[in-house]
């Protein structure tokens, strides 16, 4: 086997290829693909049988039919004639109205909270490390069912309903708000905030172009606020004030009127706010913990007060930090509201478990369930990513 | 050379001064701590009101007002609501969590074969304690009997079936075992797995990395909810008819599979922390790929992530609560379950219910995350930036 290279020198035997880490590569991957491939034709195999002893066909043409269940909260039109299909997009619309308002909540309470954490005042570290250590240490279902069954529903009855200002009410069957109607002409509302919105963005752009070309600068925060206020108050009375509210009304047994909160989502939406805000405070102390003090020091010393220390110096580094995990607890926030199942609000999990039991096409239910979770996740990281490669320190 | 005759040296130090007056003691604290600005001031007051309205009903509710024992919801309702407490009481019903005790930790285990159960914590509490503590001498043999021995003897206590032990089926299991069950199994199978998974990630062979990176990235985008669903209405129709799994055994795949994918992702930051001589150095000694990671890269690897791994310990005990969904009745579940005795339903059952079982959940969940701060500064060999 020996062979001469062209210097005469003998190289050196080579006693099998199977030593080649490169042929050992390729064989062990062939090795793992036809058993991947043997598992999943054989779970293919199992399944296709099942299903024909089951007498289930597969396919997603069940989404057609007629759901045949009520659900309790819907932000779209629906009844129990709606098809599976409606019902999904239901729970979809559900599951995002709850993360959405969660992770808003979450956030605010974990900043100030993580803040606090860092605070010179003892007593107020010392409330902040309870909530943190007490609410990072139980389980996200066990909040919710304190929420849902110790708290809400030992609520008074709707006939002794705790009145509470600007005409809302709160008792066992949930949390009632006045009801904004709106009159003619209200679209130029909406119409006002764009074109505000378009505005700020035009007026904060030309700032910052005056003020790297001249070093002048524009009072663009408050410029901005008086844009976006002012002109949808400016439209609000220029189209004769068209909005007027529909109050709850208390009667013998029930409410009747107004907005109403249901007691399952007020649970889950403050369980999960609470919840994810203790790990969000941790994330911020890191943070701030983690931005050098030099970096503070540093701007104290080119005479910047403390408020513009913190944010033109420390918060953008902390950012920087922050965003990764943050991004991930806001995936956990979103994954974990699929616990909504636990106390039956009808979110994409729970309304997928229903039509799951009625209809028995579990593996299209959970084909539905991966794809839009994974969605959901996908998404989230796509805009976090975005988000945190504008925020990310530019090198040289 | 002359002597300097000097009058008067001192030879020993002047002993340290004391702290002026208003820098130490209570007020200098208070001030210092409480009071150091106008603002610190309002924020200490605001402080106080919080926990003045937070913790004297939460104190009377727990210890002032609570019952503590009693036959039946009489003693945990008002006379409104058919019991014998004076209107507008409010306390916790510890007599409940007395009464049912039993069934918080066991289940519907064979009240006559609970003694196995027992048996089973103590060996294991005998067993994890001493190998918890540095100091304890033979850590080898220790870890042999926790990790091979105990599982084994812990299987057959548990299920029964052999030895003259009755079999008692998983069906009846519940309560706190449910819960440690779970969680002990699923930290001892995601912990090797996945390790195998982020090295399967870091891996240069495309395929093992496809199969690894999919598994993770897909299990990691669902909920919990989710796989535990699949695994208890899928996992049947993937096995060939007539094979059927144990209820119990499919939610523990499920947990363990999703713990194993997060552990993955924390393990793969920790061997991405290696800086790239260690590995070349390994390979430079001649080591194969087996040896450079067993006892180059992954020592060094885990110790790195030990907050991180315990973290996801925490967060699968937590998950466990979990399988009530799928209708199991872990420590959670059978709380929750009992708000329904007819019993014992009273205004107060539900609230100290969930402070008991969040109670237990906590001490374990802080105890684990206080061990982890204990090693990591043990382990702690000064390397770190």
């Amino acid at each position: 086997m020996a062979s001469q290279d062209a210097f005469g020198r003998t190289a050196a035997p080579r006693s099998s290829v199977l030593n080649d880490p490169r042929v050992r590569g390729v064989l062990y991957q062939i090795v793992l693909f036809v058993l991947l491939v043997l598992f999943i034709y054989w779970i293919v195999g199992n399944t296709v049988d099942n299903l024909r002893r089951l007498n289930i066909s597969s396919g997603f043409a069940f989404l057609n039919q007629r759901a045949g269940f009520d659900i309790s909260q819907s932000l779209i039109a629906y009844t129990s004639d709606s098809r599976y299909s409606r019902a999904l997009l239901v729970g979809l619309l559900n599951t995002l109205l709850v993360a959405a308002a969660g992770i808003v909540t979450a956030t605010i309470i974990g900043f100030v909270v993580g803040i606090a954490r860092l605070s010179n005042n003892w007593l107020i570290r010392k409330i902040a490390l309870v909530y943190v250590e007490v609410f990072r240490n139980i389980p996200p279902l066990l909040v919710i069912f304190f929420w849902y069954f110790g708290v809400i529903s030992v609520l008074p009855a709707a006939r002794d309903s705790i009145a509470l200002p600007f005409g809302a009410y709160l008792n066992q069957r949930g949390f009632y708000l006045p009801k904004a109607i709106w009159g003619d002409g209200a679209w130029l509302i909406p119409l006002g905030l764009a074109l505000a919105i378009v505005m700020a963005v035009f007026v904060a752009r030309r700032a910052r172009q005056r003020q790297e070309a001249t070093g002048q600068q524009f009072p663009v925060m408050w410029t901005n606020l008086g844009l976006i206020v002012g002109l949808p108050l400016l439209a609000y009375f220029a189209a004769g004030m068209p909005l007027s509210f529909d109050y709850p009304q208390k009667q013998t047994f029930n409410l009747t009127g107004g907005f109403a909160v249901t007691p399952e989502f007020l649970s889950l939406y403050l369980a999960l706010s609470f919840y994810t805000a203790s790990f969000i405070a941790e994330i911020v102390r890191a943070g701030i913990l983690g931005v050098s003090k030099g970096q503070s020091e540093a701007s104290f010393a080119l005479g910047l007060r403390s408020g513009q220390a913190l944010r033109l110096v420390v918060v953008p580094q902390a950012m920087r930090i922050v965003i990764p995990p943050l991004t991930s607890q806001y995936l956990n926030l979103t994954k974990n509201s699929s616990l909504a199942i636990a106390i039956g609000y009808p979110d994409l999990t729970a309304v997928g478990g229903t039509i799951l039991n009625q209809s028995g096409q579990a593996i299209e239910i959970v084909a539905v369930w991966m794809v839009i979770y994974l969605g959901i996740s996908l998404a989230t990281s796509a805009f976090m990513n975005w988000f945190n490669a504008k925020m990310a320190l530019v090198e040289r | 050379m002359q002597e300097h005759d000097l009058s008067w040296v001192r030879t020993e130090m002047a002993l340290a001064e004391k702290a002026p007056a208003r820098e130490r003691g209570v007020v200098a604290w208070l001030r210092k701590n409480l009071m150091a600005t106008p603002v610190d001031g309002i924020l200490t007051l605001i402080g106080l009101v919080v926990v003045a309205l937070i913790v004297p009903p939460i104190l009377n509710w727990v210890l002032f007002s609570a019952q503590w024992t009693g036959a039946d919801r009489a003693v945990c309702a008002t006379v409104a609501q058919g019991g014998s407490q004076p209107e507008g009481w409010s306390g916790a019903c510890w007599a409940f969590i007395n009464a049912k005790f039993a069934q918080f930790m066991f289940g519907r285990y064979t009240d006559s074969e609970r003694w196995r159960v027992i048996l089973v914590a103590v060996m294991f509490v005998a067993l994890l304690v001493p190998l918890m503590i540095p100091r304890v001498p033979r850590k080898g043999l220790n870890a042999i009997l926790l990790f091979l021995v105990f599982p084994v003897i812990a299987f057959f206590l548990l299920v029964g079936g052999a030895f003259g032990l009755p079999y008692v089926e998983t069906q009846l299991w519940g309560g706190l075992l449910v819960t440690l069950v779970l969680s002990t199994v699923g930290i001892a199978v995601s912990l090797p797995l996945g390790i195998l998974l982020a090295l399967g990630r870091r891996s240069r062979l495309p395929v093992v990395k496809a199969v690894c990176v999919i598994f993770i990235e897909t299990v990691r985008g669902v909920p919990l909810v989710t796989v535990l669903f699949m695994a208890s209405v899928m996992l049947p129709l993937f096995l060939p008819a007539g094979m059927t799994f144990d209820k119990f055994l499919r939610a523990l795949i499920g947990v363990a599979l999703f713990a194993s994918a997060y552990m993955a992702e924390v393990i793969r930051g920790g061997l991405q922390a290696i800086p790239k001589g260690q590995y070349e150095g390994a390979d430079s000694l001649g080591l194969t790929y087996w040896q450079k990671t067993g006892l180059i890269v992954l020592p060094q690897a885990l110790k790195l992530v030990i907050p991180g791994i315990v973290n996801t310990f925490i967060g699968m005990f937590k998950d466990t609560s979990l399988v009530y969904i799928i209708g199991m009745f872990d420590l959670l579940g059978i709380v929750r379950q009992n708000f329904a005795d007819a019993t014992w339903a009273s205004a107060q059952t539900p609230m100290s219910g969930l402070v008991f079982a969040g109670f237990v959940f906590w001490i374990f969940c802080f105890g684990m995350s206080r061990y982890s701060i204990y090693m990591e500064r043990r382990l702690d060999t000064g390397h770190k930036r």
